[in-house]
């Protein structure tokens, strides 16, 4: 009898069991039935992994493809943050600088005096290469701050529509007048890399600091037609340069060749750091060939140089053009 | 006033095109421009799925933050517009944008970008609502007729959803919560700092 009641008892709890399951079953989906969310894409997961979410599409414009693309946060970052600093430092920092050594030292003055004779020291061709590379590097110059800092500095000046208007024009002159600057940009380099080889005298010139540093202006370092100095500045313009016009043609094709939007956006942060940079050298560039020394703007201006200035600062290319008879007779009197 | 968002829901959305179609003619949008666009992911895989993208109108928009001559503007009902005659076309706003949503039609040589365009939330522009200016260059202003954006109005399969963020995030937890599943509210997280939890 306990037997039969033990065997009931089993009997009915396998089929109260088996009530339990029945009813739960239809609750979830059965075995080999797909569920229609598991494989389904998931968008923190698909961001997590690869920084970009991708598809395909039906439209021929190919970069509509990206679904999202929360990078451009870290873009918006730099633009609106991190490059105004580095710009605001490498600039005024740099303009700080040139008026506390100018309030130091004064413009480097020719200390024998000016002799009044004058010899050349740039021919036309290469007046016209600097002069087309410097002009449109300062529009460039002028209207690539205009996008980076017009808006914060500009743009509470003006009515909004002229601010804009402005903008614009700055935008086709920045576009078009690359090409210019990149015309002179190359000449310049092959016009003077023959002179901006490093030299012996070179190190002598930077040990000396250039002289740069004696108010007496009696420190006078050795130099070819380029000292140490300028030699710097000519490779650090053609460095500048060659990033300045390659990241500044990806701006300018934006999307050509497979850019994506990633790599348009890495050309406009290298564009935006080493313009800022670039510009903040060529303010020293333009002290010194103006207010830091006297007698240094002739040599670009009218391409004629005082034989004492030149003398003092580029002593062993002075030799050479009076060795070589460029220089006449009369020029090689002393000034005294 | 409402909280304006989109909602495309993927595991409605059967790649039909039709928000793209209605968008475009709706609001006379020329070749080569795409307000709204549909991107399917993992195409002919187990679990592909495809989302219907535009502006989505972030809140704190990187467009309006990245634009060197301020055009943006945001109205009451967080609809982030821009105004034609102020932007310039330099095309930063495509590059901060995490939607792909501005779009330029392609003027003159080399890559040069005439005045931006985008999905307006069928709200369209500065100039007067309902204005022939407004209409040529924004297209039509739906919003101040007391319409939503036809490209959800018109979805098919309602996955496209429009309207108060509130209200759409409210039908979508409903239909998660009766379905059992959801591949999540795309782009959410991203344009308005939060998601649907369901």
């Amino acid at each position: 009898m306990a037997k039969l009641i033990a065997q009931l008892r089993l009997i009915a709890t396998v089929l109260a069991l088996a009530f339990v399951v029945a009813l739960a079953a239809p609750l979830r989906p059965a075995l080999g039935q797909a569920d229609p969310n598991s494989h389904a894409v998931n968008e923190q997961q698909l961001l997590k992994q690869l920084k970009v979410i991708q598809g395909l599409g039906t439209i021929p414009d190919t970069k509509s493809y990206v679904l999202e693309h929360p990078a451009g946060r870290d873009w918006r970052e730099f633009r609106t943050v991190t490059l105004k600093w580095i710009g605001g430092i490498a600039i005024l920092g740099m303009i700080a600088l040139l008026i506390i050594f100018y309030l130091w030292r004064g413009p480097m003055r020719v200390h024998a005096g000016y002799s009044g004779i004058k010899i050349q020291r740039f021919n036309v061709f290469e007046r016209f290469v600097h002069w087309l590379t410097a002009s449109t590097f300062v529009v460039l110059a002028i209207t690539g701050l205009n996008i980076s800092f017009g808006r914060s500095l500009l743009l509470p000046l003006m009515p909004p529509q002229a601010f804009s208007d402005w903008s614009e024009w700055a935008k086709y002159a920045h576009n078009y007048l690359s090409f210019a600057f990149t015309i002179g940009a190359v000449l310049m380099f092959l016009m003077w890399i023959g002179r901006n080889f490093p030299t012996a005298a070179d190190a002598q010139w930077l040990k000396m600091g250039g002289g740069m540093f004696d108010k007496t202006d009696t420190t006078h370092a050795p130099a070819y037609k380029f000292n140490a100095g300028q030699k710097l500045l000519f490779w650090l313009i053609v460095l500048a340069s060659a990033a300045m016009i390659i990241s500044g043609f990806m701006l300018l094709f934006p999307f050509y060749y497979g850019l994506n939007v990633g790599d348009m956006e890495l050309a406009e942060v290298f564009h935006g750091v080493v313009g800022v940079l670039f510009i903040s050298l060529i303010c020293a560039h333009i002290y010194l060939g103006t207010a830091g020394m006297e007698g240094a703007f002739e040599a670009m201006s009218d391409g004629m140089v005082d034989v004492n200035w030149a003398k003092e600062h580029h002593s062993l290319w002075y030799e050479e053009e009076v060795q070589s008879g460029t220089i006449k007779a009369g020029a090689m009197r002393p000034a005294e | 006033m409402a909280r304006m968002k989109f909602l495309c829901d993927a595991d409605r959305c059967i790649e039909c095109n039709a928000c793209v179609t209605a968008c475009k003619n709706e609001h006379e949008v020329p070749w080569g421009i795409n307000r709204r666009r549909v991107v399917t992911l993992n195409d002919g895989k187990p679990g592909e799925r495809s989302v219907s993208m535009a502006c989505m109108h972030c809140t704190d928009a990187p467009c309006a933050a990245v634009c060197p001559v301020d055009a943006f503007y945001t109205t009451a009902d967080a609809v982030v517009l821009h105004s034609k005659d102020i932007c310039i076309g330099c095309g930063y706003c495509f590059y901060a944008c995490p939607f792909g949503a501005p779009q330029y039609p392609k003027v003159g040589n080399f890559g040069s970008r005439g005045k931006m365009d985008k999905c307006t939330f069928c709200a369209g522009g500065p100039e007067a609502d309902g204005s022939k200016e407004e209409y040529e260059k924004y297209g039509a202003n739906r919003l101040a007729e007391g319409k939503l954006p036809l490209c959800a109005e018109m979805c098919s399969t309602k996955s496209l959803l429009a309207g108060d963020g509130d209200v759409i995030a409210k039908i979508y937890k409903e239909r998660v919560a009766k379905r059992g599943y959801g591949s999540g509210a795309w782009g959410w997280q991203t344009a308005y700092h939060e998601t649907i939890a369901t």
